[in-house]
């Protein structure tokens, strides 16, 4: 295609009028406790969007000409009214993937899924064995997605997703995963563990070693396209050629996340005051947010690379995930905290034991201890 | 390279939707489920305007482009049709 003089991507780091897809998620309410969830999603919120305020953000998408939303959770389908907004997107022209983990996936859905142009469906796996992924999303949650994929097959749903968060213990079932998918006519996509909402918990045990992340990145480039990424290893760009993808951050400038509570973030990892653009329920509803919010001008703006800049591969890693900095403690104008060339690591190193990294804005965890005992009971007495 | 035949009727296919941009359009399929980017103004003029004109060489003319803008248009165009984003038509 024509080439201009602004190469597209600066187009897309200045920020487009519009997102190019974003992430919704419907709810904190889940049925799992996934050890590594970027919501720190378990209990519904009380102050989520009500089926009215939904439908209101989905004619503003239309507006705006979204072509997709990604929706998840928390999961998605547990929404009484999900089914009514799957349908009213699809209607108003704006196409739906969701992330579920199966469970409501039931032949009948299943089939009427399949039958719907506009919608596509990503599972969530962690592992190729019931042992790797159910020490990571719960006992029973591997059958339970297996179940659901073997529905959408038997419905003939062609091409729907098989999504993996890659970790230390999963890495070496790459080819087992696409085993799978293969199996079920689904196609892969594998996404980067991000030390976001409760991940952050388990990140410094379950993040890649820098000898995985090669062996990942060798794995992606031999299987190109076929592979899903959502972009998310441009960072590992350095190590040699590029991955199919934009190659950059989108967050604030091409992608955004509305939670369930109408807050909308930079990006689905940045659950954090400090990446907070903005509440769709303020007068100038979404696309307001999204045109004039003081954080989104700052990120569409020029960004410093700081000590990255002088490293030969800045122009296509540009620092990594802002995101993967932030919740792991480390400088935004830094290298990524798994640097292909290694820089991360002796900053990681240097942060110490007990480090302060900062914390999630919303917490809907079930089953956390209280952060005092009468945050349970007023009359509670620590016994430990 | 291309073996785009200018000289056909084309149009942009039913799944398809385009959304004008600043350096051009964002094209995206329903079907294929595949986002592509239309990379000038005047390419997203003549793919806007394929199913109003008789021929891809009509609708190139009446976005005003023409003698050696149409090599890389014409490559565009056939990318566009091998991934289904446009498709020809009965005339």
């Amino acid at each position: 295609m024509s080439v201009g003089a602004v190469r597209l991507v600066d187009h897309f780091e200045a920020g487009l009028d519009a997102p190019i897809c974003l992430t919704w998620e419907l709810t904190y309410a889940c049925n799992l406790a996934c050890v590594h969830c970027l919501s720190s999603s378990g209990r519904r919120d009380p102050r989520e969007l009500s089926t009215e305020e939904c439908r209101a953000v989905i004619d503003e998408l239309e507006a705006m000409q979204v072509f997709y939303v990604n929706i998840g959770g928390g999961e998605p389908t547990v929404r009484r009214d999900f089914w009514e907004l799957l349908d009213y997107a699809t209607a108003h022209h704006v196409g739906v993937k969701f992330s579920t983990n199966g469970s409501r996936i039931t032949p009948e859905i299943a089939e009427r899924l399949a039958g719907d142009d506009y919608v596509d469906v990503q599972i969530s796996l962690d592992g190729a064995t019931p042992e790797v992924n159910d020490r990571v999303r719960g006992a029973g949650s591997y059958a339970t997605a297996l179940r659901a994929m073997g529905h959408l097959r038997d419905a003939g749903m062609e091409n729907f997703k098989i999504s993996v968060v890659v970790t230390r213990e999963n890495v070496a079932e790459l080819d087992a995963f696409k085993a799978i998918a293969d199996d079920h006519g689904a196609q892969l996509r594998i996404t980067r563990l991000r030390p976001s909402g409760r991940g952050a918990d388990v990140w410094d045990e379950l993040h890649p070693t820098a000898a995985q992340q090669r062996e990942l990145y060798d794995w992606l480039v031999a299987h190109g396209e076929d592979v899903l990424t959502g972009d998310s290893f441009f960072h590992l760009s350095a190590y040699g050629q590029a991955l199919p993808g934009l190659g950059m951050c989108g967050a604030g400038r091409v992608v955004c996340l509305i939670d369930p509570i109408g807050d909308v973030y930079a990006c689905p990892f940045a659950i954090h005051d400090a990446f907070l653009a903005g509440n769709i329920r303020t007068p100038g509803g979404f696309a307001g947010v999204w045109r004039e919010s003081e954080l989104f001008t700052r990120l569409r703006g020029p960004q410093s690379g700081g000590a990255c800049e002088s490293c030969g591969f800045y122009d296509s890693c540009r620092g990594g995930c802002m995101a993967a900095k932030f919740f792991t403690g480390l400088p935004l104008d830094g290298p990524d905290p798994e640097c292909a060339l290694g820089h991360g690591e002796p900053l990681l190193a240097g942060r110490g034991a007990g480090h302060d990294a900062p914390r999630p804005a919303q917490d809907h965890s079930r089953l956390r201890p209280p952060a005092r005992a009468c945050d349970e009971n007023p009359l509670a007495v620590w016994t430990r | 390279m291309s073996d785009f035949d200018l000289d056909r009727p084309w149009r942009v296919s039913g799944s398809v939707a385009l959304r004008p941009e600043r350096f051009g359009a964002l094209a995206y399929s329903f079907d294929t489920r595949r986002l592509s980017f239309l990379k000038s103004r005047t390419l997203y003029e003549i793919v806007r305007s394929l199913a109003e004109h008789p021929s891809g060489r009509a609708a190139c003319e009446a976005a005003g482009a023409s003698g050696g803008e149409l090599p890389p248009l014409c490559t565009a165009l056939g990318t566009l049709a091998a991934t289904g984003m446009i498709e020809e038509r009965v005339a």
